[in-house]
């Protein structure tokens, strides 16, 4: 009787061995799938029964990490967050992620990424030290200035969205969308005040300026965020900024001390940890 | 120019463009329309007046702004593509300073048809 037995899948895999292969070459290799499996448990089940030497990076297995960002079937995905059964069809084609170079099989080198992210300054930039490094109490802020850059926050730092972009395979000098993305969720946040320090990088031929709003970035984004439109708002301020219509605001103030009768039942906070210097 | 500021000319010339091709469009083409507000005169593609308006001070500095406006636009557009194809440091600078002479020539170009159009209508008059 048909579909009673164990489903089959042909995983084809992208490999490459630097140093051994001048080209990568395509494997195949049949496995059975279960309901619920992943593509992540697949390559487990590759790597445990045909190809012990595969490589790919991942970490948490709950689309946390953002480490197994892979090319699967044609589309930047995690490979822990795609079941086979949603991609249909009797084969899954795996390859390390484009636009990035491969540090062995389906290993991305996003070495250049997280250079630029880092040019990028993506932290909170201000002018208490003191405060950042010991603080106090935190720095105020409404639930309104919380959305105004809360769903850039949930980037994970996959470069599915860096994989997607025509003009990052077009471009070197294009910063990408991640990097560009965190500089206006930082940007957009009312307790930095980074954003001229970071202006002086975004005005120039890395800043938002080639983006053509092709919007693959959003697409492909396995966590839900928009960098599309981090880049067009980014974009908005930084002329709004250019014809001096830009309202500067100091960075958010910490929080004023807690006033009231303390409520019962709260237990005390845990004693802070003691620095190197004691 | 930092390209913070060309791409803001970029915009800044989409909206000319936007402004200054819709009154092209509402003069040349919807004569008829027009004139159910009592706004159209003769027929705009008339001899008299296409010399009427290259006569009108309004309408040179609206073609000059016009052909400025659509060359940068354009321009800049072209450079985006060519740019894309990832060339040198040295080819870089050659597309830079060619679409810029080509612009800045094509512009001088047309701002001379547009000023020395009355005078040449006279002489076809």
């Amino acid at each position: 009787m048909a579909g009673t037995g164990p489903r089959r899948v042909t995983f084809r895999l992208r490999r490459f061995e630097p140093g051994t292969d001048r080209e990568p070459r395509w494997e195949e290799h049949r496995v059975e799938v279960s309901p619920g499996m992943t593509v992540l448990d697949g390559l487990w089940k590759v790597k445990e029964l045909h190809a012990p030497s595969l490589a790919w990076r991942s970490s948490c297995r709950m689309g946390i990490c953002g480490s197994c960002g892979m090319l699967i079937n044609g589309r930047p995905r995690l490979a822990c967050n795609t079941q086979v059964a949603e991609l249909g069809g009797d084969v899954v084609t795996v390859a390390a992620l484009p636009n990035f170079g491969t540090v062995k099989d389906l290993v991305p080198d996003l070495g250049s990424m997280f250079e630029t992210h880092r040019d990028l300054m993506p932290y909170l930039l201000r002018d208490d030290p003191a405060e950042q490094d010991d603080p106090t109490r935190e720095y105020r802020q409404t639930p309104g200035e919380l959305e105004r850059y809360l769903q850039f926050s949930y980037c994970i730092k996959c470069g599915c969205c860096m994989a997607a972009c025509p003009t990052v395979a077009t471009d070197p000098h294009y910063a990408g969308p991640m990097p560009l993305g965190q500089a206006q969720r930082y940007n957009s946040d009312s307790r930095d005040g980074g954003f001229r320090r970071r202006r002086e990088t975004l005005s120039g031929g890395g800043g938002p300026w080639r983006c053509h709003f092709a919007g693959e970035c959003s697409q492909v984004c396995p966590k839900g965020v928009d960098p599309a439109k981090a880049i067009q708002l980014m974009k908005r301020d930084l002329v709004v900024d250019l014809l001096r219509l830009r309202r500067r605001r100091p960075p958010a103030p910490v929080a004023d001390e807690p006033h009231g009768t303390p409520r019962e039942g709260i237990a005390a906070p845990p004693p802070r940890t003691a620095t190197a210097e004691g | 120019m930092r390209d913070r500021t060309a791409w803001t000319w970029h915009i800044a010339a989409g909206v000319v463009i936007l402004v200054l091709l819709g009154l092209h469009m509402a003069i040349m083409h919807l004569d008829q329309t027009l004139g159910l507000f009592g706004v159209a005169g003769a027929e705009p593609v008339d001899w008299e007046s296409v010399v009427a308006r290259a006569g009108s001070a309004f309408f040179t500095v609206t073609y000059v702004l016009l052909l400025g406006a659509a060359l940068y636009h354009g321009l800049y557009g072209l450079r985006n593509i060519l740019l894309e194809l990832n060339p040198g440091a040295t080819l870089r600078r050659a597309v830079n300073v060619g679409l810029t002479a080509l612009g800045l020539g094509l512009f001088v170009f047309g701002t001379w048809a547009a000023l020395a159009a009355p005078g040449a209508a006279a002489v076809g008059g």
